[in-house]
């Protein structure tokens, strides 16, 4: 494995650190005060920063550092979380991914943008007041903390390193520490050395070790990697139990780690109490009694040191049961994180793709299988039948589970969105939360990676036209925040993922208006409100009055709606005025997979996506027209439809079929319209497997991709647009090709 | 031919190739680039494909083109048989099944055994032939698939048909 490698891995762990430490905030955000939230976000942001020192990447180092540092403030209850700390922290999580993307596919990331929260992290930090006193009403808290003079021309990490620790220590005492260390096997694997930690902490102080063998097993029974030993470490030295624990930091959460004060100078009287000891009890209740001795009569004296000791104890046993509920709260984090490291496993998806690809040949080797042994065997009831119809379950399973694999929940795509959503409601200066929904719905990977483009556009439009401006809805009684809804649900064997804003809603009048001017519609046209909705869908189309930053790139809606289609998927849109719109999206759990109508054109078996088709007919000699040269219409319901042999198309014969004979399928294509793709039989409707024809061989027009049918035969799976568009007399060369939808 | 003396001469330079039959001809290819063989299956046609593409097959749930050699050769489109077989072989980043009437050996040649091709008048021929071998008073053409399928060969023939 070479640095590259390693590197490589170091940048997705990255990426889930970066997902681990956005979703803590946005909990946070929500009014979440687990302390395990907080240490989860804690330690996104000090894996990130290990892992950058490791690689030399000093700017991501210096921003992360400063960012833990605060965090730090958080963790430790010094920095209460409020919205306006939280604000940073979420610019600063942002950063922090730009400067991680930085890292790894080069460019830098404006200095004046991590200056500016370098700044403000720092304050945070120190406890100034700078939301509080400076962003009152936190519109604008980054451009406030530029204008602060800054004249110092980089950012110095070292100043506060220890700031935050141990201010209370600052007498030159030394303290006795009791360090329990059992390294786990996890310690090891990730090239962390106990002997360098325990060297480390040597050079604190006097140290006496020993080491705990007890659970070393037999040599026969022996793990090589596992980790066997523990050590019990007695250190006297100045330092603070914090900088003693610090020692352990990297490696914090693959051991068993206790740290307890052992008896202080003063403690002698009490050697016989070995619970952990309390330097802040001891601090409070001798402070008294000790003057008093002077004077005290010795009983007195003695009196008072029961006392004492009484109270200590009993201090001592609720700071105990305190610390073992801490230990114990540890320990169930550490088995939970342990669990959940556990659970999950990075796999090359090429890997997947072909175990994806063994099991669907196994399903059809099975089918084959099946199919010639009930064929051979006359009374049917033969063992190997049965065998065989384990062997269907069991291969239906595999199927299921390995289909599984692929399975991701949205939340990543969703977690993107909420970023898009600050960014854009900062540009134009709205105040917009994002709320989602059934983020741990699961579906495809790749349906995953595509949606996320549609989306982005969307949401995009949706903070730029759909929520206004704080000004409009305070006029119109609203909550001068907008809302923006996302939720995804499972539904029917699809994934239907709605986008719902409560802003003003379609103006349907500008909407029919901009149809009128583009030619969309004709002045007199009369529409219902839901065909004018459906009208921001069309082709040409943009509401943008003035091209803007965010949206109106000249893509619009239309492109939205096409890229959905590409997936096998619809969109639709439900608007009120004045409440909002909702923009309603069903999408295939897989792209893997597709639902076709096998059809036989020209003896040869073919596939045409349900999606696709509108209608099935079986044509009357009666109903079909000729049309100039070589043209047919058929007439449906008294309006009249292009027919299209799809043979002809495709060159599977020379002349025409006789429609009579052969069944018509409508469709719907791209560019809106219907045709009457002609077919010579249905065989039925299934759900067939889509595989690539590029793979091996180059895109064919007219074909969107392959399949592999119960009999272990290829079928090709139609592409209807080019199909379409080869009969309106488009050619269907390669490079005019339409089949995006492959 | 014992496995020490396949080693041996494999490390003098010389290299392996498998030979294959169509009508009364002969050729070979390099044998690294050959995956497997198997025994011909009907084949999906394929809409605007060259002649010489016989269609697709499911190769363990892999769409793999045939390509029938005799017509890609410039000879008479293949009329295949049980008895045919397809050569699954590897070019460049493709996987493409070549249609032959019969594997007929693996031969272990050095460069020494190669002879130049003789000047034809054929552009085709020139094309693919990187040369002659004399083995056993046959003659064997040494062809390059990478030649006869050049990256984009499918789209220009596609265009071109």
């Amino acid at each position: 494995m070479d640095m590259n490698e390693i590197k490589e891995i170091f940048f997705q762990e990255c990426e889930e650190q970066l997902a681990e430490l956005e979703s803590g905030l946005l909990k946070l955000n929500d009014g979440d005060r687990d302390p395990e939230t907080v240490n989860a976000v804690f330690r996104a942001v000090h894996s990130i920063k290990g892992g950058a020192g490791a690689f030399g990447l000093e700017e991501l180092v210096a921003f992360a550092h400063v960012f833990e540092t605060t965090l730090d403030c958080v963790r430790s209850n010094k920095l209460e979380p409020n919205q306006d700390v939280l604000k940073v922290m979420l610019k600063s999580a942002d950063v922090l991914a730009d400067l991680v993307t930085c890292s790894r596919d080069g460019g830098s990331v404006e200095e004046s943008r991590t200056r500016g929260l370098v700044k403000e992290l720092e304050a945070l930090a120190n406890g100034e007041a700078l939301p509080a006193a400076e962003a009152p009403k936190a519109a604008k808290p980054v451009a406030a903390a530029p204008a602060k003079p800054t004249d110092d021309s980089g950012f110095q990490p070292i100043p506060f390193t220890f700031d935050g620790f141990g201010e209370e220590e600052n007498v030159v005492e030394q303290f006795t520490y009791e360090v329990t260390f059992k390294p786990t096997r996890e310690l090891y694997s990730k090239g962390n050395e106990a002997a360098l930690l325990l060297r480390d902490l040597s050079r604190f102080g006097e140290m006496g070790i020993a080491c705990d063998m007890d659970q070393l097993p037999a040599l026969e029974n022996m793990d090589p990697e596992a980790s066997y030993f523990g050590w019990k470490i007695s250190i006297t030295t100045p330092k603070s139990e914090e900088e003693v624990r610090a020692v352990f930091e990297f490696a914090e959460w693959d051991c068993e780690l206790e740290v307890k004060p052992a008896e202080a100078s003063e403690g002698e009287e009490l050697p016989m109490i070995p619970v952990p000891f309390d330097l802040s009890a001891l601090d409070d209740e001798p402070a008294e009694p000790t003057p008093q001795t002077e004077t005290a009569a010795t009983e007195e004296a003695s009196a008072n040191v029961v006392k004492a000791v009484n109270a200590a104890v009993e201090k001592k046993e609720s700071a105990a049961a305190a610390a073992a509920a801490a230990a114990a709260a540890t320990q169930n984090n550490a088995a939970a994180a342990a669990s959940s490291a556990g659970q999950t496993i990075r796999v090359d998806l090429d890997r997947v793709d072909r175990l994806i690809n063994l099991v669907g040949e196994l399903v059809i080797n099975q089918a084959m299988l099946s199919q010639s042994v009930i064929e051979n065997d006359n009374n049917g009831v033969s063992s190997i039948n049965m065998g065989l119809e384990e062997l269907q379950q069991l291969t239906r399973e595999i199927q299921d589970s390995v289909m599984a694999i692929r399975a991701q929940p949205v939340k990543p795509v969703f977690q993107r969105m909420s970023r898009i959503v600050r960014e854009v409601a900062d540009m134009v200066g709205k105040q917009i939360r994002l709320v989602t929904e059934g983020e741990n719905t699961e579906v495809d990977k790749t349906v995953i990676d595509k949606i996320a483009e549609p989306l982005t556009h969307m949401i995009r439009n949706a903070v730029d036209h759909g929520i206004e401006s704080p000004e409009k809805r305070e006029a119109a009684g609203k909550d001068p925040e907008g809302t923006i809804k996302l939720s995804a649900k499972h539904r029917s064997g699809r994934i239907l993922i709605e986008l719902q804003d409560d802003g003003g809603g379609i103006n349907r009048e500008r909407v029919k208006q901009k149809a009128i001017d583009n030619d969309l519609i004709s002045p007199d046209a009369n529409l219902s409100d839901e065909e004018i909705d459906n009208l921001i869908f069309a082709p040409g189309f943009s509401t943008a009055d003035k091209i803007s930053d965010i949206s109106g790139r000249g893509v619009g809606m239309d492109v939205v709606k096409r890229s959905i289609q590409a997936l096998g998927g619809r969109i639709s849109i439900s608007s009120r005025p004045g409440l909002g719109s909702t923009f309603t999206m069903s999408l295939p759990l897989t792209l893997a997979v597709l639902d076709g109508m096998v059809v036989t054109v020209a003896g040869q078996t073919l596939v045409v996506p349900l999606t696709a088709i509108v209608e099935t007919l079986q044509p009357e000699a009666s109903a079909i027209h000729s049309f100039g040269a070589n043209q047919r219409l058929i007439s449906i319901r008294n309006s009249f439809c292009p027919l299209v042999d799809v043979g002809r198309i495709l060159n599977f014969r020379t002349n025409q079929a006789n429609p009579v004979d052969g069944v018509a399928l409508l469709v719907e294509s791209e560019g809106g319209g219907q045709r009457a793709l002609m077919v010579d039989a249905i065989q039925g409707q299934r759900q067939v497997v889509i595989k690539s024809l590029e793979a091996n061989y180059t895109h064919v027009p007219g074909i969107a991709a392959a399949t592999i049918l119960g009999d272990g035969r290829v079928a090709l799976i139609l592409d209807v647009d080019a199909v379409v568009g080869a009969s309106r007399g488009q050619s269907l060369k390669p490079e005019m090709s339409l089949a995006a939808a492959g | 031919m014992s496995v020490s003396y396949a080693v041996k001469s494999l490390s003098q330079g010389a290299r392996e190739l498998i030979a294959f039959r169509i009508g009364d001809q002969e050729f070979c290819v390099n044998i690294m680039s050959v995956r497997e063989i198997r025994g011909w299956t009907q084949a999906t046609p394929m809409p605007h494909a060259p002649a010489y593409v016989r269609g697709v097959i499911n190769l363990r749930g892999a769409v793999l083109p045939i390509i029938d050699m005799s017509a890609r050769l410039g000879m008479k489109e293949t009329e295949p048989t049980q008895r045919h077989v397809i050569i699954v072989a590897q070019v460049k980043s493709k996987v493409v099944g070549l249609l032959v009437e019969a594997v007929s050996d693996i031969l272990t040649i050095t460069d020494d055994n190669i002879q130049p091709v003789p000047e034809v008048s054929s552009d085709l021929e020139k094309q693919y032939a990187r040369g002659i071998l004399a083995i056993d008073k046959r003659m064997i053409c040494l062809i390059e698939l990478e030649a006869l399928f050049p990256e984009k060969a499918h789209d220009k023939e596609s265009e071109a048909a």
